[in-house]
């Protein structure tokens, strides 16, 4: 179990095993996602009170619910490159915060379309959107503090440490801004909650989630795999596969 | 040869005697020392008290002279220009120790880095968030704040600016080995912020409603003990890969 856990963990390994993994992940969500927009789009009957600009939610959702989970991923991976100092777990971590951060920007954009038709402005300071805004700028801090040092490792470091204390903070500041919303709320607004949802709307929006999940694997892998050819240049395997390859 | 050996046993027992106590020595000193440090700078001690009445000042000239308006955004304006003033300070908390290479040195004591880097915040607290808590009913008066407020906007600053001061000092640490970190600092630190500043301004429109302000309060110190645990430790790691570097 252990020596499987711990392959992983070599550059080179995971470089051949996730060339292996990747066509899979692609296609699955990639077929997840062309079923999952059709019906949502096409078939999914329209939303009694939202009409047919509910059907945001099928990008909405997917993508709020990706970035929180990007985020907490990056997190683990920090805690398993500052504690086992395994690359691997840094290079996806790197890998994962832009996405990270236009999966939060596509949350909010297509929540301020949204609220267009449902609330007649393009932004209100709705909890989620809060929280979401909020995220974003924890990315970008990420992001932002990684490309600020000159030594690669030292900017690995100090970005697990910011990923780690802001997956501490990211509950904090959802039921912190959750609660400050309920007091400031216009109670005029509500949407639809999903257990009231009919099954042929909520069923493509899972579908959707998972076709969202899917491919942040799938494009994780490939950018790690660049990122791994990016930082192991003048190793001798990767020369080999250069030479191979032309 | 035996004799040598007799000589060394005792210098053991010395060393080891003193170390159950030297932790809180070596908070004490480096305490003390930061302390001594921001008093000899007393210039540097007032400038968050400045940009803070600076900032107040700015807003009825953007905004409007006008009480009412003025005394319905106070407690939100005086914690969002205390929270500004108190990151400000930040940038200089660990850099002059880092450019004279006394950073180093905490780094190499035998005592844990984390307690000593909370000696640190603890000074900074002390000349900054307190001074800052202090002087917020002065200018309350200023926007007009309602009375019957002015306590609790001193107490929930005084609590809310320790925890700014903890998550904020990880910041800090981070960014203190890069030349400009400054903006970058905000960038990091203002998101981890945000649930400080809801209960603070919170505990002061509660208070200025009549409501209880307990809840408020509690939350306040709930996020401080949180951050007091944990804090700690970021700073200390956050440190290390500013110096390693």
């Amino acid at each position: 179990m252990w020596t499987f856990i711990h392959k992983w963990g070599s550059p080179k390994w995971f470089y051949s095993m996730s060339g292996k993994l990747q066509p899979w992940f692609w296609t699955v969500s990639l077929l997840l996602i062309a079923v999952g927009t059709l019906w949502g789009l096409a078939f999914a009957p329209a939303d009694y009170q939202q009409g047919n600009s509910f059907r945001i939610i099928y990008v909405h959702v997917p993508a709020a619910f990706l970035a929180q989970s990007i985020f907490v991923s990056m997190a683990a991976a920090a805690l398993v490159f500052m504690v086992w100092k395994i690359k691997i777990a840094d290079m996806a971590a790197t890998v994962m915060a832009p996405l990270g951060a236009v999966m939060t920007f596509v949350a909010l954009f297509s929540g301020a379309v949204w609220g267009v038709p449902t609330w007649g402005t393009w932004w209100m300071w709705d909890a989620r959107l809060t929280s979401m805004l909020i995220l974003l700028f924890l990315f970008l801090g990420v992001i932002a503090l990684r490309s600020a040092f000159t030594s690669r490792d030292s900017g690995s470091r100090a970005a697990s440490v910011l990923a780690m204390v802001g997956v501490i903070n990211i509950p904090i500041i959802k039921y912190s801004v959750d609660w400050w919303f309920t007091l400031h709320q216009p109670a005029t607004f509500r949407v639809t909650s999903s257990p009231s949802m009919p099954t042929e709307m909520w069923l493509p929006l899972l579908i959707m989630v998972l076709g969202f999940y899917c491919f942040f694997i799938a494009l994780t892998l490939m950018r790690t795999r660049s990122e791994i050819l990016r930082r192991e240049a003048n190793k001798r395997w990767v020369m080999d596969l250069m030479k191979e390859a032309h | 040869m035996s004799l040598q050996r007799t000589k060394a046993a005792p210098a053991v027992v010395i060393v080891e005697a003193p170390a159950q106590g030297s932790l809180w020595i070596a908070f004490k000193a480096t305490l003390e020392r930061d302390l001594t440090l921001m008093l000899r700078r007393r210039g540097e001690l007032l400038n968050p008290l400045v940009f803070f009445a600076l900032v107040v000042t700015l807003f009825p000239i953007g905004i409007s002279p006008d009480p009412d308006m003025l005394a319905l955004i106070a407690p939100g304006l005086l914690w969002v220009a205390a929270l500004l003033a108190a990151l400000l300070s930040l940038d200089s908390l660990f850099r002059t120790d880092y450019d004279d290479g006394s950073l180093e040195q905490l780094l190499l004591a035998p005592q844990p880095l984390a307690i000593l880097s909370l000696a640190k915040v603890v000074a900074h607290w002390l000349f900054t968030g307190l001074p800052l808590a202090l002087m917020a009913p002065l200018l309350g008066i200023m926007l007009a704040l309602p009375a019957g407020s002015y306590a609790i906007l001193s107490l929930s600053l005084a609590i809310g600016s320790a925890s700014l001061s903890l998550i904020g000092a990880i910041g800090a640490a981070l960014t203190v080995g890069i030349a400009r970190g400054g903006v970058l600092l905000s960038l990091l630190i203002l998101p981890l912020y945000i649930p400080v500043l809801i209960f603070g301004v919170g505990a002061v429109q509660a208070a200025l409603l009549g409501e209880g302000v307990a809840a408020h309060l509690a939350m306040l110190g709930a996020l401080l003990a949180a951050s007091l645990l944990l804090a700690p430790w970021a700073i200390a790691a956050s440190l290390r890969i500013s110096i390693n570097g």
